[in-house]
């Protein structure tokens, strides 16, 4: 078969009217989008350039300190308790020295500080190589330096898991709404303003992004201010009349595995005063 | 055509099964389903303020849009306060805001979703509000 030029032009023609035509039609029908409707944040939402967090040690004397921390924000989340280590699911958690800043402790400390339980949360990192792993964008750097994870997207691939330098991921193995052994809800008691998530997706710290919105302290800090004034700190590492900048400027802090480069945003002031007294040597 | 008896009658009895859930089913029209709007809550409330976010209309042919719109929102922008084309002011959650009017998820969200065949997956994380009927 051959066609000439004017038969060619004339198909080309119509077949550029019938394809521009094609998405007029689709779009009209496709075009059932609002207008004038728009998407704010709320009137009293706590708003910062880097939400930041200051666990200030000293002010955690006792083993039920740090439970209530850590009661507070797993029933504020729906944070299941799988009862095995293995599969286990933590936003916030305790653990000893040696393991929250490895490379850091030494032979001759002092024993308080040997012994003590850390309170381990996400460390939202200005760097986050969770994020830098994430295939699916789940998990991603908001404007104010909170490292989110969009549960809709994640694919539980646990390639952030294995990117956390500080292992604050945590994967649902089970259903979280399942039962244990004991017939009895992986979910004590579940909080109806809050979802659950489903098996086969990695959870995490998210600065109780929720309670920010609505102009309230993460969870865990309203609790620790009530009976430790200071134990947390949380503000803007970007304001320096933040409390959170003025203690970091004032003590001595650490953060977990700087020398990584993830710029984590949870600091650590170890032992307060109490430690910093020399004895005189004569 | 050799054998064109059998072919022809085994084509005729493969078209009759392919083809049996339709004229089965001719005439038969199955119950629309009726979407129950008058739980306490929405009683509850002044006869002027009866109405969902957007219009009746917008919201049967593109709440799974708008919900997704919100999730984005919410989610990857933080921005949790939705103001509708008439100007009012919701909270963007499916199961604080949707669901604090509509709470008959049984008849109200799974009787058109069951009758579509469709099966969103909201309910594998976000928490139905407790309902009396099983």
């Amino acid at each position: 078969m051959s066609i000439n030029r004017r038969e060619f032009l004339r198909l080309a023609g119509v077949s550029a009217l019938a394809g521009v035509g094609g998405v007029a039609v689709f779009n009209k029908l496709q075009n059932n989008a609002l207008e004038a409707s728009e998407f704010t944040a709320g009137p009293n939402a706590l708003n910062a350039k880097r939400w930041a967090m200051v666990v200030d040690m000293s002010k955690f004397k006792t083993p039920e300190d740090y439970k209530r921390c850590m009661d507070a924000c797993h029933s504020t989340h729906n944070v299941p308790n799988f009862s095995n280590p293995k599969d286990e699911i933590k936003w916030i958690w305790p653990e000893k020295f040696e393991h929250a800043f490895p490379g850091q402790e030494n032979p001759y400390m002092n024993e308080e500080t040997k012994e003590k339980s850390f309170l381990l949360l996400c460390n939202h990192c200005d760097n986050p190589p969770c994020v830098r792993v994430c295939p699916t964008k789940a998990t991603f750097k908001r404007k104010d330096g909170i490292v989110m994870q969009d549960m809709h997207r994640c694919i539980g691939c646990r390639f952030c898991m294995a990117a956390c330098p500080f292992g604050a991921r945590s994967f649902n193995y089970r259903n979280p709404r399942g039962k244990d052994a004991n017939g009895q809800p992986l979910i004590k008691e579940e909080n109806a303003a809050y979802p659950t998530r489903t098996i086969g997706v990695v959870e995490k710290c998210t600065f109780c992004t929720e309670r920010l919105a609505v102009g309230k302290l993460p969870a865990c800090v309203e609790v620790s201010n009530e009976f430790s004034k200071g134990g947390l700190v949380f503000g803007d590492l970007d304001d320096p009349g933040s409390e959170v900048r003025k203690i970091i400027s004032a003590k001595y802090t650490i953060r977990r595995k700087s020398e990584i480069g993830t710029q984590p945003s949870v600091f650590y002031v170890i032992g307060g005063n109490d430690y910093a007294i020399v004895p005189e040597i004569l | 055509m050799y054998d064109s008896g059998k072919i022809i009658v085994g084509l005729l009895i493969f078209i009759a099964l392919v083809t049996f859930p339709f004229y089965n089913n001719i005439g038969k029209v199955n119950a629309k389903p009726e979407l129950k709007l008058d739980t306490p809550e929405i009683q509850k409330l002044p006869e002027q303020e009866r109405k969902c976010v957007e219009s009746k209309e917008f919201m049967r042919g593109g709440h799974m849009q708008l919900l997704d719109d919100w999730r984005d929102s919410v989610v990857r922008d933080g921005s949790r306060i939705y103001t509708s084309s008439a100007h009012k002011t919701f909270n963007m959650s499916l199961q604080n805001e949707c669901m604090r009017c509509h709470s008959n998820k049984k008849d109200f969200c799974d009787k058109c979703h069951n009758y579509m065949a469709v099966k969103p997956y909201c309910w594998d994380c976000h928490i139905a509000p407790k309902e009396n009927k099983s």
